[in-house]
């Protein structure tokens, strides 16, 4: 009983302490607001603008009348008309258009006459992804340009349209249909915010007391140590779950993307995620003698791993397979698939059960092996 | 004047080189994480993981098969029988894409008709998804293509093609991504050092105290920030060289403009990025703020603002005005202009006036800002 009201009291005594700092206060709970709102928005990689620029040699009804396929398609925005290569280099040099598309001279004469015309199409490169994204929106429309021009020319032939049998792809775009990456995106800066927010807290707390002194105090109080850390961990796993239920608001109510699956089973694993953040930021606490050896930690060592190796942006799938071992080691990648497989997906732990076991034991193994070192340090 | 700010400057750069630890996570951890992270960061699709359900079992749906999966877009993972499997592959991700042939494919291609064939995507990632739309249309196309070349040579009738298209890729044939995203991860890697580690040093001597010292020199503010600030550009300009030495060594990345004009935007970047710094560590009060707010406003933002992931231009409008708020967005600009197109300084010079006033705003609000904390 009585050490329950120690812990109980230094839980109270952790919280008034965030309460007194207003600063800190606002930064704890309006940035990830903020952050989530602001970056929803903006992680967006669909590509629904491409630069383009036009160089008609030909300049008749044909070409014309091409060129207005690429209006009517509402992904090319035709910013330039020129009238010489130089100006095409020029272009394509200062990454002012995306792709070139350069209509020869005899266009039309060699349409009519039945003869295949070249349409030389220059990229700038350089983002290799949005190019080949562009790439397939021209050649559906360079396609179905020929297929008119051929079924006319057969009609006009007096000839049957199909020659012979053909194959028509249908894709079905599952849980996604209009392949919109903002679904994709947002539930992963809800775990980035998550992340960053719980492990900064956590990393600075006790090395904070260290460097101002006050753990001295502590040490010399004869509070036990699992109760100190209980003390310091209980009120960091309350803020966390705070900041959690505030950004899962955000998700569904502000970007109204709809949980499809279980929201308890979600929040379970949530906090799951929370402890073993919270365990990183114990064990930052552990080894780093000032606050801003806590800080650099932190941010290169974890935060910038979790970032880039956690399937946030970058497909795990697609990395070579030495730093893929890496990434097993990376707590965030296996909320970042529970929690896309929850929210978009509508999947439970039938499905997600080697996740989920997986996120416990390492909270578990985190927590428990940070606390050890704390409080071998300690003494 | 000059003399006061080399004095501060001076005693900066003794306090950080006696701090070794320090020193080394700022020397040491960019090159490993450009290292590893440079590896990692790819959205090139590729070796996607295909299940088929061939209702038909004829000549034409297994050539289809071996065509597509003897490239290294797609592999083959399973052959499954009846619908209710698709569901579980795409539900676990054991398979991104599931191609279904109809069971009449083969008597309706003979009998000279359409025939679709089924192409289920797990479209979760919505970019994949859309390249993975692209590869089976053209894949089809192409299949289809030649089945029409083969029955028009066997009636003797020539087939023709209206257009041809001839697509080349300037700068970047192999349209990798890697090489667009490693300037994208150097801006980050050094905004996020200079912020954090000078927002950091100003900070600390108001914790411990030492500030009132400075306090009651003769220094004014403005001679203050600048001697802080000059220790850390030296520093994060050797860090950039770092940084891109890795980058050349590491990933093959020339520098195929000039060498001066990629120092001046390094520059100009630094100075930016630093008087950010500079700001942050007078609003704030202790390391934990500082800290906080260091990663709100470099940390995200320099990684999903700056157009190094996300491109600006499909953003709302609202956010792309915000997109100003990391110089990082700037420096990419320069950085891609010069490393990969080699391109002059016609390509990028507004940028460099950008980050100029980014700098000086940033650097009078926090002279601003410490004047009124001094006089209080």
């Amino acid at each position: 009983m009585r050490t329950m009201k120690t812990i109980f009291q230094f839980i109270i005594k952790e919280l008034l302490q965030v309460k007194r700092d207003k600063k800190m206060l606002v930064v704890i709970f309006m940035a990830p607001i903020l952050q989530l709102i602001f970056l929803g928005y903006a992680a967006n990689m669909d590509v629904n603008v491409i630069h383009t620029t036009i160089y008609d040699q030909d300049k008749t009804e044909t070409s014309r009348d091409f060129i207005k396929r690429f209006e009517q398609s509402g992904y090319f925005k035709l910013d330039y008309y020129v009238d010489n290569y130089d100006e095409v280099t020029d272009l394509l040099n200062e990454g002012k258009t995306l792709v070139a598309i350069i209509i020869p001279k005899d266009f039309e004469k060699k349409i009519n006459r039945r003869e295949t015309a070249p349409l030389q199409t220059l990229f700038e490169g350089s983002d290799g992804n949005k190019a080949s994204i562009a790439l397939g929106y021209i050649q559906g429309i360079a396609t179905k340009f020929s297929q008119g021009i051929v079924a006319e020319t057969k009609d006009k032939l007096g000839m049957k349209i199909s020659l012979s049998g053909s194959l028509i792809p249908e894709v079905r775009v599952w849980y996604n249909p209009e392949m919109k990456t903002r679904n994709y995106m947002v539930p992963g800066i809800l775990g980035l915010i998550l992340m960053i927010s719980t492990i900064s807290l956590m990393s600075m707390a006790v090395v904070r007391e260290r460097e101002i002194g006050t753990l001295e105090q502590l040490i010399v109080t004869p509070i036990k140590n699992y109760q100190l850390i209980l003390g310091k961990l209980i009120p960091f796993t309350l803020i966390g779950f705070v900041v959690l239920i505030i950004v899962m608001v955000i998700m569904t109510q502000w970007f109204g993307i709809v949980v499809r699956g279980n929201k308890l089973f979600l929040l379970f694993t949530a906090l799951l995620f929370v402890l073993s953040n919270l365990g990183i930021g114990l064990f930052i606490s552990t080894v780093s003698k000032t606050q801003q050896q806590a800080m650099m930690a932190s941010v290169f060592a974890v935060m910038m791993p979790m970032i880039y190796l956690s399937g946030f942006a970058f497909p795990i799938e697609n990395m070579p397979q030495a730093v893929q071992y890496i990434t097993y080691i990376i707590p965030l990648k296996y909320f970042i698939v529970i929690l896309r497989g929850i929210v978009l997906k509508g999947i439970g732990f039938s499905s997600l059960w080697v996740e989920t076991l997986i996120l416990f034991g390492m909270g578990v193994t985190l927590l428990v092996f940070s606390s050890l070192r704390f409080s071998k340090k300690i003494e | 004047m000059f003399n006061r700010i080399f004095a501060i400057a001076k005693k900066e750069m003794r306090q950080l080189k006696r701090d070794i630890r320090m020193l080394f996570i700022v020397f040491f951890f960019p090159v490993v994480l450009l290292a590893i992270f440079g590896y990692a960061i790819n959205f090139d699709v590729h070796h996607i993981k295909i299940a088929v359900y061939d209702q038909d079992r004829s000549e034409y749906t297994r050539d289809y098969v071996s065509g597509l999966i003897s490239s290294e877009y797609f592999d083959l993972v399973t052959y499954i029988d009846n619908d209710e499997q698709i569901k579980k592959l795409l539900d676990e991700k054991i398979v991104q894409v599931v191609v279904v042939f109809p069971k009449d494919l083969s008597r309706k291609l003979l009998s000279k008709q359409e025939v679709k064939i089924q192409f289920l995507v797990d479209g979760v990632d919505g970019t994949s998804a859309n390249v993975i739309q692209n590869y089976v249309n053209a894949a089809t196309f192409s299949y289809s293509l030649q089945l029409t070349k083969e029955y028009l040579a066997v009636t003797g009738k020539q087939f023709y093609v209206p257009i041809d298209l001839q697509p080349r890729f300037w700068f970047n044939p192999d349209l990798q991504s890697t090489r667009f995203l490693i300037p994208g991860l150097m801006g980050m890697i050094l905004i996020i050092t200079a912020v954090i580690s000078i927002s950091l040093s100003i900070v600390r001597e108001k914790e411990r105290g030492t500030i009132e010292q400075i306090n009651v020199s003769p220094l004014s503010s403005i001679e203050f920030i600048l001697g802080k600030t000059i220790p850390y550009i030296v520093i994060s300009l050797i860090n950039a060289t770092i940084v891109l030495l890795a980058g050349y060594i590491l990933f093959d990345i020339v520098i195929k403009g000039n060498i001066f004009l990629l120092l001046l935007g390094t520059f100009a970047f630094l100075f930016a990025a630093l008087s950010l710094g500079v700001f942050i560590s007078t609003i704030s009060d202790s390391q934990q703020v500082a800290f906080q707010a260091a990663n709100v406003t470099s940390l995200l933002p320099s990684l999903i603002l700056s157009g190094f992931i996300f491109p600006i231009e499909s953003m709302p409008v609202a956010i792309q005005i915000l997109t100003n708020i990391t110089p990082a967005k700037f420096y990419i600009v320069i950085l891609r202009a010069i490393l990969l197109r080699g391109a002059g300084i016609s390509a990028f010079w507004d940028q460099l006036i950008y980050l100029g006033i980014f700098g000086i705003i940033f650097i009078a609000l926090a002279t601003v800002v410490d004047k009124k904390s001094k006089n209080k």
